[in-house]
């Protein structure tokens, strides 16, 4: 049996193991820390970044925007030097003090982007912030179990009878709410409350035929046949498209909004120049077509996406996508003061039985 | 002397939860009387909007489903967690330990996982459904997933060992003797557990209870995976006030009304547990 | 009164075999999808160790695992500690204000974002430098308050005579708590500290807002919940699979050691 003295030893044991674990943390610590999303860039980025330019970077994981938004907010960013987040939390970050502006004559990579990735809404000019993937929301969906091609948002707001309870929408709540705000004719960062009230409305009946809200394993759902139509970003339905050729994405008539992935310099950044050193690194054209190629995602970057390999395209059309044609949809944008009305909208949804 | 002594043995942990938890979260919930700023800092005017909104009906419908689920999963629990306590507590000494550390082990791996095998049992074409088929079911897969069902279930497989842990605690020394004297004296099995046994391990069975309850009630992975999204918890809601809508003196109040609430559950509780165990003579240990 | 204890054993194994399969279905359906040959969890597609082999490179899964074992080890001890200490010292009191046993159960009750939340806010404003130490600091806070309430559990039905007893015959306060009170509440403290390493090893969002940033404080269920994004791959079906050989063998050697101390 233990005794007393035996416990307290060894509770001093783990104490200085922790403590030279956590002194050992500090004295290796990364030059850079830089906040992505899993498997968002390429596994070796860091090692050829130090190649390139001197420069060590450790890349920590972040599963969704609202927990590493939450990180900085309460930190004030420290400790942090770049981080991926999606253009309303960027605008957020820049309306709360916590972005750096872009120095541009420091990235000269800038150059690689198509000029309409320098005119978005949320920052024009990417003052605060650096484009790094984009693309669009609409349907995927298995055209061997539907009877018809979806046209329309209400096929999967007003599902017809054979495909009830097939079918999913995101949990995120933007684009849980940008579903209903497209299928009734408003705009994405729609304010009005009478018209959200609509929105909610169409939304509640809508989840009577949903199988469920999921934001993660949907498009194995796809691949099982559970769900035969989900509402999805255009990156993740190329995944279900890999595992099953019957696997399609389309673009409902209303249309999509247009999500920005960006990358952020943290005012609270104490190493400001290699960190835009990084985006420079990242904006190069092997690089950045890296991201394309292996996460399917389309990027800002006319130049990566030019060398992109013909088949890349076949394979999955909605990487084809001319920018023309992409640039016309709505960009989310940070709706302010009802962020709140938004929250309580998608609580009332969510728990409508 | 009994208060000194006792202020000394208590130092150490209070003043860690002083300085750890009193002092931060109370300068989070202070945040309360303020106002969100427009893109999600703090306003700091004054104001009690944030109590008023509270008192929707909206959440305070979110808060009684939240604790009607939790409160179901906590029964379930108890009852399971109970039964396999005893059973544990019944055997030969030496075996006690080993079935503890199997009935934690599973949750040694990874809630998420745990989570998804959980999927791809209660799966339409699932294993369940498969395991029906196999005995001559023909019907349509009955939908398990997505269901309140299917969240109490997952709540209640991955809080039972907690309840095990807390219920064996005082089954753990039960003197053997009182159950012999009680029935030596004509009272049947029954009625030695409901006068004997049960009220001397009451404590036990309402912290595990508590526990249940406590962590149920704001769990927000299970609803969003076994439940589809498909039901708001009042865990959901709090994360959302504090990470999605970037309102944290919305936030703040919203938990101020649920700790208070929780609290007068749990200090019923403690003085029941209390009187509960004052009335029963002490136990005579053999140590 | 023999066929009575008869049928009460078989009731209790009945119980426990019931119980333990209802434990353990999900989690042979987690070590199966472990060799599964595709990487979708929820379909099966063939059998391949090739999860275990690439787990033994993937450094970021392992060193995360590592960091799990020492913050949890840490913290429970810490927390087993501070919650005995804290439940002997709660129960010996004749009267417990409702303030005392406010503080005791608020670590259970308060929201883990708010406390995740309210301690990073704190940790920045004092400019400390965070990593795996925070997260110690942080999940003693809920873990003492667990352990606390298991011991008392057990103390509200202890015979405080004995103590009493022990120290009539001269002994200290130290030894008459190693030697009469320790040993009947043992199993307490046990059951205790099992609770408070279970639930610091599971643990995801009070982690993720108290660890530094960086591999260094990276834990494993922060590691796991960021790889929701595109989903878990089986390494990680492969990882609890292994946790759970490992502690099972690690158990076996213990009761063999045991075993082997009492016969001689």
């Amino acid at each position: 049996m233990k005794t007393n003295n035996n416990r307290t030893t060894t509770a001093r044991k783990i104490l200085l193991g922790v403590s030279l674990a956590a002194l050992a943390s500090t004295a290796n610590a990364a030059e850079l820390v830089i906040s992505n999303w899993d498997g968002y860039m390429a596994p070796d980025a860091m090692d050829a970044f130090k190649a390139a330019t001197g420069n060590t970077g450790e890349v920590v994981k972040h599963a969704t925007n609202e927990e590493i938004m939450g990180k900085l907010v309460a930190s004030g960013g420290k400790g942090y030097d770049v981080v991926f987040v999606s253009s309303p939390f960027a605008e957020v970050l820049n309306k709360l003090g916590l972005a750096e502006t872009i120095d541009a004559s420091k990235v000269p990579n800038l150059a690689n982007l198509y000029p309409e990735a320098a005119a978005l809404a949320y920052d024009p000019g990417n003052t605060f912030s650096v484009p790094y993937t984009w693309g669009t929301t609409g349907l995927c969906f298995r055209s061997d179990l539907v009877k018809a091609e979806p046209a329309s948002w209400n096929d999967l707001l007003k599902p017809a009878d054979d495909i009830k309870g097939k079918t999913t929408m995101l949990a995120t709540d933007r684009w849980l709410l940008a579903a209903g705000q497209l299928a009734d004719g408003f705009s994405v960062n729609e304010v009005d409350p009478a018209k959200m009230e609509q929105v909610k409305n169409t939304l509640i009946e809508a989840k009577k035929t949903l199988l469920a809200y999921d934001d993660t394993t949907f498009y194995s759902k796809l691949v099982s046949g559970e769900a035969v139509m989900v509402q999805a970003w255009d990156g993740w339905c190329n995944y279900g498209i890999t595992d099953n050729k019957d696997i399609k994405y389309v673009i409902p008539k209303e249309g999509s909004d247009l999500w920005v992935d960006t990358m952020v310099v943290m005012k609270a950044s104490e190493n400001k120049d290699a960190a835009l050193q990084f985006i420079n690194f990242m904006l190069d054209t092997k690089n950045h077509a890296w991201a394309a190629e292996n996460i399917l995602y389309k990027v800002p970057n006319k130049a990566a996406m030019d060398s992109l390999p013909a088949e890349l395209s076949t394979t999955y059309p909605n990487m084809a996508m001319p920018v023309a044609e992409l640039t016309k949809f709505e960009v989310l944008r940070d709706v302010g003061d009802s962020q709140k009305e938004y929250s309580r909208i998608v609580s009332e949804i969510k728990a409508a039985q | 002397m009994n208060t000194s002594r006792s202020t000394f043995l208590m130092a150490p942990a209070l003043a860690w939860l002083i300085g750890l938890m009193v002092v931060p979260c109370g300068l989070v919930l202070a945040l309360a009387f303020f106002q969100r700023g427009t893109y999600g800092g703090v306003d700091y005017t004054f104001t009690l909007e944030n109590f008023a909104r509270v008192f929707d009906p909206l959440y305070a419908g979110i808060f009684l489903n939240s604790a009607r689920i939790a409160g179901i999963a906590a029964l379930i629990a108890v009852v399971i967690g109970y039964s396999a306590a005893y059973a544990i507590a019944s055997c030969r000494r030496s075996l006690q330990p080993v079935l503890l550390f199997f009935a934690v082990l599973p949750f040694w791996s990874n809630y998420l996982i745990r989570t998804y095998a959980w999927i791809v049992l209660l799966n339409r074409e699932g294993l369940v459904t498969q395991f029906m088929r196999w005995f001559g079911y023909t019907g349509e897969p009955p939908s398990m997933l997505y269901t309140e069902g299917a969240v109490i279930a997952g709540l209640v497989y991955n809080y039972l060992p907690f309840v095990i842990l807390t219920c064996y605690a005082p089954l753990s020394r039960m003197n053997p003797e009182l159950a012999e004297a009680s029935r030596d004296l004509g009272g049947s099995a029954f009625t030695t557990f409901r006068r004997i046994i049960l009220p001397l391990t009451l404590p036990g069975i309402a912290a595990g209870a508590v526990f249940v309850f406590v962590l149920s009630i704001g769990n927000f992975v299970t609803p969003a995976l076994l439940g589809g999204g498909r039901f708001q918890m009042i865990g959901n809601l709090v994360y959302d006030q504090f990470l999605t809508a970037n309102d944290w003196p919305f936030g703040a109040a919203l938990s101020m009304a649920l700790i208070a609430i929780m609290m007068l559950l749990l200090l019923v509780q403690a003085y029941a547990s209390d009187r509960a165990s004052t009335r029963t003579a002490p136990v005579r240990e053999d140590g | 009164m023999a066929d009575r204890s008869r049928a009460a054993r078989q009731a209790g194994t009945t119980v426990l075999v019931l119980v333990f399969a209802f434990l353990y279905v999900p989690i042979a359906v987690l070590v199966a999808l472990s060799f599964n040959e595709g990487g979708l969890p929820t379909v099966w597609s063939g059998f391949s160790v090739k999860w275990y082999v690439s787990l033994a490179s993937n450094r970021d899964i392992l060193s995360a695992a590592l960091n799990t074992l020492i913050v949890a080890v840490a913290s429970t001890v810490i927390s087993t500690l501070l919650g005995t200490l804290l439940a002997i010292g709660v129960e010996i009191r004749r009267r417990r204000g409702g303030a005392l046993e406010a503080l005791v159960f608020a670590p259970m009750i308060i929201p883990d974002i708010v406390l995740a939340v309210a301690l990073l806010s704190f940790f920045s404003m004092l400019d400390l430098t965070m990593g795996l130490h925070t997260i110690v600091l942080a999940h003693v806070v809920f873990n003492l308050a667990f352990v606390c309430a298991v011991v008392r559990a057990r103390l509200k039905s202890f015979d405080w005579s004995i103590t009493e007893a022990s120290a009539d015959l001269g002994a200290s306060a130290f030894t008459t708590f190693r030697r009469v009170t320790l040993p009947v509440i043992l199993p307490a403290v046990v059951a205790g500290a099992l609770l408070a390493l279970t639930l610091s090893v599971d643990e995801f969002i009070i982690a993720f807002f108290t660890a530094g940033a960086g591999r260094s404080s990276t834990t494993l269920p922060m590691q796991i919940y960021s790889m929701i994004r595109f989903g878990i791959t089986p390494e990680i079906n492969a990882l609890a699979t292994i946790v759970m050989a490992v502690s099972v063998i690690a158990l076996a050697i213990s009761q063999r050691l045991n075993r082997g101390m009492v016969g001689r």
